[in-house]
């Protein structure tokens, strides 16, 4: 008889080990130019989520029927250099393992869905298996009790929703919308890997359960940080988490990811990944306590993210995108639960809004059929123009609010305006400066390249 | 004797030589190809046997069996800690380099040039002596000019650094006695030593030779002068042990504001060769802030670095070539959709690419972590320099894929995919690539070995505070 420790470790080995196999599976053929048949494809991931599922189930099964609450799964010792060690370690708690399963759950329901959806779509292999990288992403980052694990997983989440946002590749719109997608997860990811290494040097600790130095299971636990320390670092994981959440100022990026084919925008960002940043604020909530104006903070974006994706949503004209600010004000509300400490609302809010804004995505095509068969049936209109706002707000505030919800509180101009013009505007002035440099020193025109012909006009030349 | 202690590095130099002078008297393209290709790979044979016959015995003395010895009474090339997994890179480099040239660059790329430079560079880091390590780094930079003089492209740029690099070199090591070092003397020596591997290296504002060089040569011969990263060879070997802390700092400042101005730089370039050149600059500076930070940690991360870098740009650069010899110079100020006329390249961008910027899953991924962990430790400015760098750098390769690869619909009627030859290349280097980050203990204990070799080393010249960097509190325990 296996102990339920051990088993609970097994089990949990396979959560994370099920989509990584998935993943080597349908990549190797990509280093071949090679490609499985649809229904290969379509039975290995079955395969895949059935395992990861049953296993979590298992987990929680077993978890509920022992009554214990929190499992540690070290795999040993990855890499270690004298005094530094990188470990893989996993942990199976109140909180991982409703967001695992939530994540298997969704996902299979993706992959039941986009079997079907994306059947011979020319990329139908390159969706499934940026949807495995992104299982694993998902997983890893769920599981992780490490915040270098986390980070792995939090990654591989960027890189796979990046490119399917990016997935419709012969139109340019996608692209430009996927490296959008792109810069937003790079800063986020660049905020969590410094708060990562800043708290290993606060605190000399990498893994959660000795950094918030847990008597009992998560939500339990005490940062030992400072005020100043926790602001310091948590404001950090904030903006990790505000990228990846699509909170203010980042919520641009929501909407232009759903460029992406449907099944995708559904799961990764209507329902998983937006939800990785309230995730993340949740596992390092003990933080959060340590700073009264960090918990301010984290309110504050919650519930001002909350506003203005309420303000945008209601003047968005396609479902997905409404969907997409509709997600976020749930999203922002969640945040704010976390900066007030309630963490179990916050959890079960996530689980709740997850599923609900999946089947919303996943029926979004056919709104209007559905839209139809309820009026049909209740046999009356199901909205009409509503009078309320024209006695409480006057017209010319009113006029005010629709423009800065049609032009989404204006954080993308402010981005651009304040961030990106610039940015491009001071390397452009030091790329031509150092043209007239490097042209001073040859004594000619130095720079060829930006003359020569691209290859559209090149390969006309060929025989 | 056994059979690892045949003098296999001094064969290395001889047939890399031998080819030169071979394949020089070739005037058919494909048979100057398929010789070079022959003389790579068994250098590369040999390089290999020299570095399992000192993984095997790395502490007893080959010296018995060695050529040198026999014929200049020392050892004068040998594999150390440090060189040891670098030797066999070069010469990997050009072996894959020699195997991913297509036929229609065949004529463009000088084998015999080739094999020429992959000698200097094979002795080059298989040594020691400062003034052959000089004269070597000099002849090194020798081959490019005939390259250019040879394409009919202006030499002006490349010859006014280059020579300056030199100057300053000689100038400075000449003012240098490693046994009696005071103060007055290591300034004159050191400043322009620092000056000169500075200029190698192509730290900012002396940076421009590596944008010229790389706008001018061909590919293949751009990327194999620079991705060994032999400036950085120069400083290990020449300033990291006679430097004060002082100069070491100020290194690691100008090396940070390097790698973050070229990072930035390359987020913004509206053609493929100054964009890899700007994500070459950036990443040899970042392997230097590491290197000059000097504790274990650092250290190890800048060396594992140096080895996850030289071959993951080494790949991206052959995987861009193999784009260019297909193409053309590509533009990235437009959108291209390339993917589905060579897929496997698409897949190698991306591998490579990322791994150079150390994504999860890559050679690259823990180097960046150590690197990240140790200019914390340093200071938080500094580790966030070094995160802003890596941040933009994975930008920068994005958004190159995603104009280059996607974003239209290209059309030909010819097969554009990837060769026999070139596939091979491009899934060796993957293949280097994914291992190295699936399970990259073994070469993280090398560079530990080699890191705390050179910690020693400079401790012992006792230029720098004698008292090793402490294991901090803030050190990982996970």
């Amino acid at each position: 008889m296996v102990e339920p420790i051990r088993l609970l470790e097994i089990l949990g080995i396979i959560v994370v080990a099920a989509p990584a196999l998935l993943v080597s599976f349908l990549g190797a053929p990509c280093l071949f130019s090679r490609q499985y048949a649809e229904r290969t494809i379509s039975k290995a991931i079955q395969a895949t989520i059935l395992f990861g599922l049953l296993s979590s189930l298992v987990i929680l099964a077993v978890m509920l029927a022992t009554g214990v609450r929190h499992v540690s799964i070290e795999l040993g010792a990855w890499v270690v250099l004298g005094d530094f060690h990188f470990t893989i370690k996993f942990v199976l708690d109140r909180l991982s393992v409703p967001f695992v399963i939530l994540t298997y759950v969704l996902t299979g329901t993706i992959a039941a869905f986009g079997s079907r959806y994306m059947h011979r779509e020319r990329g139908y292999s390159r969706f499934f298996f940026l949807y495995a990288l992104f299982v694993l992403g998902m997983a890893l980052a769920s599981l992780a009790d490490t915040i270098e694990t986390l980070f792995a997983g939090w990654e591989l989440v960027g890189l796979s929703s990046a490119l399917l946002v990016a997935f419709f590749q012969e139109r340019p719109a996608p692209s430009r919308n996927g490296l959008r997608v792109w810069i937003v997860y790079r800063v986020s990811d660049a905020a969590l890997i410094l708060a990562a290494v800043i708290l290993h040097h606060s605190t000399g600790r990498g893994d959660f359960d000795q950094l918030f130095g847990r008597t009992g299971s998560w939500p339990e636990g005490q940062a030992s940080l400072t005020s100043s320390q926790a602001l310091g670092v948590g404001l950090l994981l904030l903006l990790a988490a505000a990228g990846k959440s699509a909170l203010v100022p980042f919520s641009g990026w929501l909407p232009r990811a759903m460029e992406g084919p449907t099944p995708s925008s559904a799961i990764f960002y209507g329902a998983l990944s937006v939800h990785l940043g309230a995730f993340l604020l949740l596992r390092v909530s003990p933080i959060l306590e340590c700073s009264f104006w960090l918990s301010a903070a984290v309110v504050s974006l919650g519930l001002l993210t909350t506003v203005t994706a309420l303000l945008t949503r209601s003047v968005q004209t396609d479902i997905k995108s409404a969907l997409s600010y509709a997600s976020l004000a749930q999203v922002g509300l969640i945040v704010a639960e976390i900066g007030f400490g309630l963490r179990y609302i916050a959890l079960i809010h996530i689980l709740g809004h997850a599923c609900l804004r999946t089947l919303q995505f996943l029926r979004a095509p056919t709104l209007l059929h559905d839209h139809r068969v309820l009026e049909n049936a209740i046999g009356a209109q199901t909205s009409g123009p509503s009078e309320a706002w024209d006695r409480i707000c006057p017209r010319p505030i009113q006029n005010w609010l629709y423009r800065l919800g049609l032009e989404r509180s204006y954080f993308d101009s402010f981005l651009m305006e304040v961030v990106v013009v610039p940015y491009v505007r001071v390397l452009r002035f030091f790329d031509d400066l150092e043209s007239r440099w490097t042209d001073f020193l040859a004594g000619s025109q130095s720079r060829e390249a930006e003359e020569v012909k691209t290859h559209s006009a090149f390969l006309e030349e060929l025989p | 004797m056994t059979f690892l202690h045949i003098p296999w590095l001094e064969c290395s130099f001889v047939l890399s030589l031998v080819g030169a002078l071979y394949v020089s008297r070739l005037r058919d393209p494909n048979r100057a190809s398929a010789a070079g290709l022959v003389f790579t790979g068994i250098v590369l044979a040999c390089t290999m046997l020299a570095w399992l016959g000192f993984y095997f015995d790395p502490d007893a003395s080959l010296s018995q069996w060695s050529l040198q010895t026999e014929l200049l009474g020392r050892e004068i090339f040998f594999i150390d800690r440090l060189s040891a997994p670098l030797v066999p890179m070069v010469a990997l480099l050009h072996f894959l380099t020699a195997l991913a040239t297509a036929r229609t660059k065949m004529r463009r790329f000088s084998f015999s040039w080739s094999l020429l430079a992959e000698s200097i560079r094979l002795m080059t880091f298989s040594c020691k002596e400062p003034w052959i390590l000089i004269a070597l780094l000099i002849a090194n930079s020798i081959p490019p000019y005939f390259e250019l003089v040879n394409r009919r492209k202006p030499t002006r740029v490349y010859v006014l650094h280059m020579g300056l690099f030199a100057g300053l070199l000689v100038f400075g090591w000449a003012f240098v006695d490693p046994t009696q070092l005071h103060s007055t003397q290591t300034a004159w020596a050191t400043i322009p030593v620092l000056a000169a591997i500075l200029l190698r290296c192509g730290t900012i504002p002396v940076h421009c030779w590596v944008t010229d060089w790389f706008e001018h040569a061909s590919f293949g011969n751009a990327l194999l002068y620079v991705a060994p990263l032999s400036g950085v060879y120069a400083g290990v070997r020449l300033l990291l042990p006679i430097a004060p802390d002082w100069m070491l700092q100020g290194v690691g400042i100008i090396s940070l504001v390097t790698a973050v101005y070229a990072a930035a730089m390359a987020t913004i370039q509206r053609e493929t060769r100054r964009f890899f050149a700007f994500l070459f600059l950036s990443h040899t500076s970042l392997v230097l802030v590491g290197l000059e930070l000097v504790t274990s940690v650092s250290l190890t991360g800048a060396l594992s670095l140096w080895f996850s870098v030289s071959l993951s740009l080494g790949g991206f650069g052959l995987t861009l070539r193999a784009l260019e010899s297909r193409f053309g110079r590509l533009a990235l100020t437009d959108f291209h959709g390339l993917y589905d006329s060579s897929r496997a390249l698409a897949v190698s961008f991306l591998i490579t690419g990322l791994a150079s910027v150390g994504f999860p899953g890559t050679l690259g991924f823990v180097s960046t972590e150590l690197l990240v962990d140790g200019a914390v430790e340093a200071n938080v400015f500094i580790g966030l320099g070094v995160v802003a760098a890596t941040t933009l750098n994975g930008i920068a390769v994005v958004r190159a894929y995603l104009l280059i690869f996607t974003g239209a619909h290209h059309a030909s009627t010819i097969s554009l995919q990837l060769g026999i030859r070139e596939r091979i290349a491009v899934w060796t280097l993957s293949v280097l690539i994914l291992a190295g980050g699936i399970y990259p203990q073994p070469g993280l204990t090398s560079r530990l070995k080699a890191a705390d070799a050179l910690i020693a080393e400079r401790k012992k010249l006792r230029l720098t505070d004698p008292t090793p960097a402490p294991p901090s509190e803030s050190t990982r325990h996970d």
